[in-house]
Order: C-alpha cells, then structure tokens, then sequence
C-alpha cells in the first residue's frame, strides 16, 4: 500500500474546519503538544510503516 | 559511607617469573578483575586453559555500580557455579512502574516465564558479584589471579603478545599467546592497540546515589519523568540487598559533577523525593556521563576485547555488564578450541561478527531509550511528553509500547551467524539456529534437575529419539548424545515444547548453549556437516 493522495474526506471543508476549531482557544503549546498526540494517534492507526515513512517525507520530514 | 560492606583487600604476591626475570610464555592473559575478566577466568578455568588475570587494584568495585543481572548472563554464571549465591543474595524483581509528573503513567511486567531456573532480573551489588567470583577462583587451579599489576605497554608479535608489567616491585615482562582485555569503557589496551572506539556522546550528567534506609517500598523498578520533586529531569529508583536503595538523578547538561557529588548536594534531593521526615542515610553517591559507542573490531592481532573496552551503552536496559558476561560465554570455547589447534584461527573471528551484531543491538536499543528518556530539542521533548499523557489513557495500549526508559536487557540471537547451520525442516517456536537455549525443569536419575545444567561446555547432540550412536565427530571436536528419555526426563513435556520437537528431533547445541542446528531426524553425516561448520572448518 502506498500513501493516499487523493481526497479521501467526506466534505473537506468541514473536515478542515472541525481541524482549525479544534484547536481553538489554545495557545501555540497546548496546540503543539494536541498536534503530538494527533500525529502518534493517526500513525499507530496507519500503522503501515511504508505509509507512514512516505508521510514523512512528503511532509518535508528528513527521512 | 559504606556502612553496608567491608571492602576485602587481596594481597599483592609477587611473582615467581618477575623474581625470577624470566620471562614466561601464557596461553591466555586477562587484563582486569572487573566482573567480566573474572567471568573470563573462571570460562577459563572452565574449559581447562590456565590463565593469568591482571588488575592495577587490590579489592572489589568501589560502589555498587552495575547493579541488575538478566536471566541469561545469571544463567552463563551458573554454569560457571557462582549463579546460585548471585541470585540467593540478590533482590528478584518483575515490576516496573513509569511516573509522569504526578501520576502513575504505567506499569509494565518482566513476566518471568515459568519452569526456568534463573529469574528474569536480580539486583545485586556490583562488588558482591565480584567477590563471589574471587572466591570461586580461589578454588580453581588454572586461574592466576594478580593484584596490583598494571598492565604499561603491549608489543603484537605473529603469534603472541609481548606485555610490559609494573607491580610494586618493579617492571617485568611476559608474553601471552592470546591477551583479552577487559579494562573497561576507558582501556588503555584499547589505546595501545589503536583501536577505534567511536559512537555518540550524551552530554547529560547522572548521579548516582546508593542510601540506606528501611522502607516499605514494594521491589520494583520505579521511573519518573520530570516528577514534582525533580522537575524536568527523569529519576529512577531501584532496590538492592541490605536495605540499599539506588537513586539515579538526571541532572541536565550543566552541572558541576565535583558539586553535585557533595553529600550537602546530594541530601536535600533525596529528602525532596522521600518526603522530609524518613531516615536514610547516604552509602555511596558517583556523577556519571555515557556514551554509546562500539570498537571497529573486538579481535586486533593476539588481543581480544569484552565487555565494556569493546562496547559502551548508556545505563538504561542494564546492557553492560550483561552483554560483557555473554561476550565471554561466546568467546572462551572458541579460544579453547584454537589454542588446542582443534579447530581454524577464523573460529575467533566468528566471535566479532556474533558479538559485533550483539553490540550493534543493544547500542540501537540503549540509544532509542537514552533518546527518549534526555530528549534533544524542544520538538522530540512534546513528542516524549504528549507520548507519556497518551500513555495514562487505560485504552491507549499503543502509547504504553511506545514509552522507553530503557528496555531491559535480552539476548541477541545470532541469526545470521556464519557458525549456523540454516533450517531444512519445518519448526515453530523461537528455537532458531543462533539463538542461546530455553531452559526447562527435567529429571536426571529421577531427580529434578535443569536441562541447561546437563549442556554446556562442549557441543551437545539433544535427540528427542533413540541416537543410533553416543557422538559425532568433527576432527577432534565431537558432540555428545543427551538423550530424551534415558539420560534425561521430560516429564511435563516442557522441553519438548520449547524445543517445538518430535520423535526423532536433534538439536545441535554449541558450548556455549546456543543452537547450531536442528533436524527432525538424526543423520550422522548432515550433523557432522553442521559440527565442522559450527567450528569454522
């Protein structure tokens, strides 16, 4: 399997709004350290290692 | 300090080739009396070579350093009959427990598996470990075990080495045919060799504190986190006999280790962490630095390397002194079997490639652990900490594998070693060529029994069937038919088990309890195929 770039949301918008709001109310620690946890939580559910390590490098990730 | 132990002082005996000046061909000299050079001895001693230990000082490990002994080094220990009294006076503990802050983060289970003679995991001061072997070799003819002998200089010559000697009465000279040097992560062998021994620093200090104190604290490993007590930084306690406790403080990048050793330094954290009004006082206190590192070749010309002069591990996972006792395990057969000309000089260099792989291993998980435990930058520390909240959640079991203050030391099996003779039958289990031998509980003349007290030493054919003959040889090196059954019992069936055998079953078992082959049948010729490979020929 290969990473999935092809719009697999449901309404985008929505998704990117629920995204953002979810996030409101933080400041920039508490959204990093929520970002941290996202990250861990969405890769364990991959759980691809081949997935996840083209994630990484798309992301820009040194990898 | 140091109200729990006398420390004993052996006596500098001046010997009869420096009284004599004449200098005196070895077969085998050990540089050291730490706890892997005695373990080297006492292989030695084992296998029938006589061999000359040297160490620059006159007693013990000062402090109680190493301190947890993992089941297979205890098990390489008990075939050298010092396991019993290591673990009789040790402290057996199977529950670990990560703090975060304020809260119990998780916990996790050695789960120790049944029917084995050693425990997962003891603690034990280093300097009882030390003295027990000291004792043992006291009862051992082979071994000439010399205080206050400072090894000055080594000259490699094409089939020996040339040592420069410096004792209280002066300097001697003596020659070895093989030199192993177990002089620690600092070894001046190491430097007089040129070898390389490169890795990756950390800069965090550690302190060390050993206190005693009575306390109701269950026996288990605790690890904290930036706890409240010692913000920022990680603290791991640990119990050990005699009421001692270890406490290991991080302390960050700067401190001053000469301040931070002071008893005025050290107390205040400790009451900090205990709670003001308990009494404890102060054994032994050390500030330490790490590195992870590993030498380009643990064999240079006649002189060998083991345990912390061929590889240096950070603390967590207890991967020092346990990987040290299975490079000698590894080692000592093959030294035994080239200095009897019984097998090819390359049989020692199959002990690079086994214990190289073994000391890559643990420099990547020692490394991961030191990473997770002393992050780098602000970025690797919210990933730490947002792992270690993820982690209290009950339904967040991925979080808990991914927390790592230090996994605790294994055995590597050597799974592509060349001495491996590869797999032609179907088997299950984890039994596979290279990795060291399960142990089960058996009957030896209708007395319970070990099976791994019954292997060891020499090659071993285990045969689940009637063996059609009591060995097979290579040239001289020949394997001994233990027979299920008739020499020993397998009455609850657990060796067969482990072993994933059926009639006709045949494990070729190395001297040093790791499997070579395995067959389900019992064919002479593809067995001594496997004998002669397993010795390098």
């Amino acid at each position: 399997m290969s990473l999935n770039l092809n719009s697999n949301i449901a309404d985008p918008d929505a998704f990117y709004k629920e995204l953002i709001d979810s996030q409101r109310g933080m400041d920039d620690a508490q959204a990093a350290m929520m970002n941290c946890k996202l990250v861990l939580l969405l890769a364990n559910h991959i759980g691809d290692r081949e997935v996840i390590r083209e994630a990484l490098k798309r992301a820009g990730g040194a990898v | 300090m140091f109200k729990t132990y006398s420390y004993p002082k052996f006596p500098y005996i001046q010997s009869e080739e420096q009284k004599s000046s004449q200098v005196r061909r070895h077969k085998l000299v050990i540089v050291g009396a730490g706890p892997i050079g005695l373990t080297a001895a006492l292989d030695a001693a084992a296998h029938n070579i006589p061999c000359v230990v040297l160490d620059d000082n006159d007693t013990v490990s000062v402090g109680s350093r190493a301190v947890c002994y993992a089941k297979r080094p205890l098990e390489v220990w008990d075939r050298l009959n010092v396991g019993e009294r290591m673990v009789a006076k040790g402290v057996g503990w199977k529950l670990g427990k990560v703090f975060f802050k304020d809260r119990l983060s998780y916990q996790f289970d050695l789960l120790p598996e049944d029917d084995n003679k050693m425990p997962a995991m003891i603690n034990l001061q280093q300097y009882y470990l030390e003295e027990y072997m000291v004792d043992e070799i006291g009862r051992l003819p082979q071994v000439d075990l010399r205080w206050k002998h400072k090894l000055m200089a080594i000259e490699q010559r094409n089939d020996h080495a040339v040592l420069t000697v410096e004792t209280p009465d002066g300097v001697f000279t003596m020659e070895a045919d093989w030199v192993l040097a177990c002089d620690g992560a600092n070894s001046d062998v190491r430097s007089m060799v040129g070898a390389q021994f490169t890795g990756q620093f950390f800069q965090d200090r550690f302190l060390i504190a050993d206190v005693i104190m009575k306390a109701e604290y269950p026996t288990e490993r605790w690890f904290w986190f930036d706890p409240p007590f010692h913000p920022n930084q990680s603290v791991l306690l640990h119990r050990q006999p005699d009421d001692v406790w270890r406490i290991d403080f991080q302390l960050g990048w700067d401190a001053d280790a000469n301040e931070e050793k002071k008893p005025e330094k050290i107390i205040p954290r400790v009451k900090a962490m205990l709670g003001d009004d308990r009494e404890f006082e102060l054994e032994w206190a050390s500030v330490y630095q790490f590195a992870c590192r590993r030498i380009d070749d643990f064999r240079y010309g006649r002189v060998l390397f083991a345990g912390d002069s061929a590889h240096q591990v950070s603390p967590f996972g207890a991967r020092g002194a346990n990987t040290g006792v299975q490079d000698i395990d590894n080692l000592i057969w093959k030294l035994k079997l080239v200095i009897e000309g019984d097998a090819p000089i390359t049989l020692i260099d199959s002990y690079n490639e086994e214990r190289a792989f073994a000391a890559d291993d643990n420099l990547l998980n020692s490394t991961r652990a030191t990473d997770f435990i002393t992050p780098k930058s602000a970025s690797s520390r919210l990933y730490r900490d947002a792992t270690l909240q993820l982690a209290e959640d009950p339904d967040a079991e991925f979080a808990r594998k991914l927390v790592n203050s230090g996994r605790l030391s294994m055995p590597t099996p050597y799974v592509h070693s060349s001495l491996n003779t590869q797999d032609e039958d179907v088997f299950g289990g984890g039994m596979h060529p290279g990795t060291n031998c399960a142990d089960a509980p058996v009957k030896v003349q209708g007395k319970d029994a070990w099976f791994l007290n019954q292997i060891g030493g020499q090659f071993t054919l285990l045969s689940f069937g009637t063996a059609p003959v009591e060995s097979v040889a290579h040239g001289r090196v020949s394997a001994k038919v233990l027979q299920v059954g008739r020499d020993i019992a397998d009455e609850k069936g657990i060796l067969a088990a482990r072993y994933d055998a059926a009639p006709g079953t045949t494990y070729l078992i190395r001297p040093d309890q790791h499997v070579a082959a395995r067959w389900r049948g019992f064919d002479e010729t593809k067995i001594a195929r496997a004998l002669a490979r397993a010795v390098a020929a």
